[in-house]
């Protein structure tokens, strides 16, 4: 059932750990480009050659080849059950890792035996329903060095804009060199604290369009605090410490005003596959 | 400034002459440790037991690669974060071990320590694993094999590029301690 998607899946997976998206590629480039400082200028041409190689050779672009964080975003009046579509992305995810060579990172249980799976399974899966026939699914490789730096804060319902630039300014001070700058930033606003958390992963997929310019005026505004802290490429100071800054935001609370931060390495690895027709009907 | 060092060193003098800044290319002898190893060595190091590997005039690289891919030593190879290690690094320079290379800010107690015995930390290039790889010749385990990608390995590494973040004066002009 749907092995035309499981390969597509297994396919584009594979292809994400070994090269990144060209718009993430072209800012990395021109982060280059711009800057004067001389160790983030050696910083940023190591991983201008890194994606040379990984490109060329079919070596990972990093060891940590994440964890396989997956929406799966179900349209209603999809001809399939949604189970078929849950079972063939957890398989091709599977042969990704064995066939890709994937580092086993994942542990079974997180406090006391911490044993490796073996298999980089299982995956971190949302699931959401859309409209329509066409399914999506969406899988960020992701690296822990800058999710152990991902956070959420809870704010002042009052706190207004510049409690949201100041929260998330200071979670990134807070994060420093350690996720492998330059950062890219998602931003969740709004909801309860885990549906602020899942947004900011959602924002992490594709740039957002916003109909409400205040939200594009706010990422440019924390794009341009976040680089005032000159953290830099590698964490030795200069222009680059992010990237871009997406936000996503969501009805809350009157009482509440909750900010998450994900924050990705420059490695900004992903996928996405839109289950066509193609993809599913059977030849 | 540039500077070569050849590993394992000779004497501490070769550590002492780096200075924070200076882009160094390692080649030679190189170690690899991460977070369970080091465990286990502070282990090893209370117990009074006999270490795996000489510690003094050698380097440890905090590093867990991805599976070997055909044509290379390893897979993909780039440093992970230091701080994790931090609360090891002490015991570690105590014995000897005083080069350390990895990613990010280290701990004021790391710093210290790297003042008291004359160490040295390097940081690699966070998530260059495939630049890495290629400047990584030859890979065996050493110790620790049931730890998969997190044993502890030894290295031959040419012209392996880091950047001296804090010198054996304890100096670093970055935001990284």
């Amino acid at each position: 059932m749907l092995q035309k998607l499981e390969k597509e899946i297994k396919e584009k997976v594979i292809e994400a750990s070994r090269t990144l998206p060209p718009d993430v590629a072209a800012a990395i480039k021109a982060a280059y480009e711009r800057e004067e400082k001389a160790e983030a200028r050696i910083v940023l041409k190591a991983i201008l050659d890194n994606i040379d190689i990984a490109g060329k050779t079919g070596l990972p672009l990093c060891q940590d080849t994440g964890l396989f964080w997956t929406l799966i975003s179900y349209a209603k009046d999809s001809p399939y059950p949604l189970s078929d579509l849950v079972d063939t992305t957890e398989r091709a995810l599977s042969k990704a890792a064995e066939e890709g060579l994937f580092r086993k990172s994942i542990v079974s249980e997180p406090v006391f035996d911490r044993c490796n799976t073996g298999t980089n399974m299982p995956p971190v899966i949302t699931i959401e329903l859309i409209e329509g026939k066409v399914s999506t699914i969406d899988i960020l490789l992701k690296g822990f060095g800058s999710e152990n730096c991902s956070a959420v804060r809870t704010l002042n319902p009052t706190a207004g804009k510049d409690g949201v630039v100041n929260a998330v300014v200071d979670m990134v001070r807070e994060a420093g060199g350690k996720p492998c700058p330059p950062m890219f930033l998602g931003i969740g606003i709004g909801g309860s604290v885990d549906r602020a958390a899942l947004l900011s992963k959602k924002a992490l997929i594709a740039k957002v369009r916003h109909k409400d310019e205040r939200y594009s005026d706010l990422e440019e505004e924390i794009l341009e605090r976040v680089n005032e802290l000159s953290i830099g490429a590698g964490g030795l100071g200069g222009k680059a410490t992010a990237l871009e800054v997406n936000i996503l935001y969501t009805p809350t609370h009157i009482a509440g005003l909750p900010v998450a931060l994900s924050i990705s390495c420059w490695a900004d690895r992903k996928a996405h596959i839109a289950v066509g027709e193609e993809l599913w009907k059977e030849d | 400034m540039e500077r070569r060092l050849i590993l394992p060193y000779g004497n501490a003098e070769e550590l002492k002459r780096i200075e924070a800044g200076d882009y160094v290319l390692l080649s030679g002898t190189l170690y690899v440790g991460r977070d369970q190893v080091h465990k286990r060595l502070s282990i090893m190091i209370e117990e009074k037991e006999s270490l795996p590997f000489p510690f003094k005039g050698n380097g440890i690289y905090y590093m867990g690669p991805s599976p070997r891919v055909p044509g290379f030593a390893l897979g993909s190879a780039g440093p992970t974060t230091s701080q994790r290690m931090d609360p090891y690094s002490p015991a570690l320079m105590r014995e000897g071990l005083l080069l350390m290379v990895g990613k990010g800010p280290r701990k004021k107690e790391v710093r210290e320590a790297i003042v008291k015995y004359s160490g040295l930390y390097l940081q690699a290039f966070g998530g260059c694993g495939a630049l890495y790889s290629e400047r990584i010749k030859k890979a065996e385990v050493v110790a620790f094999e049931d730890l998969g990608p997190e044993a502890l390995l030894k290295l031959e590494v040419e012209d392996f590029p880091t950047i001296c973040v804090i010198d054996s004066l304890g100096r670093c002009p970055y935001s990284l301690s």
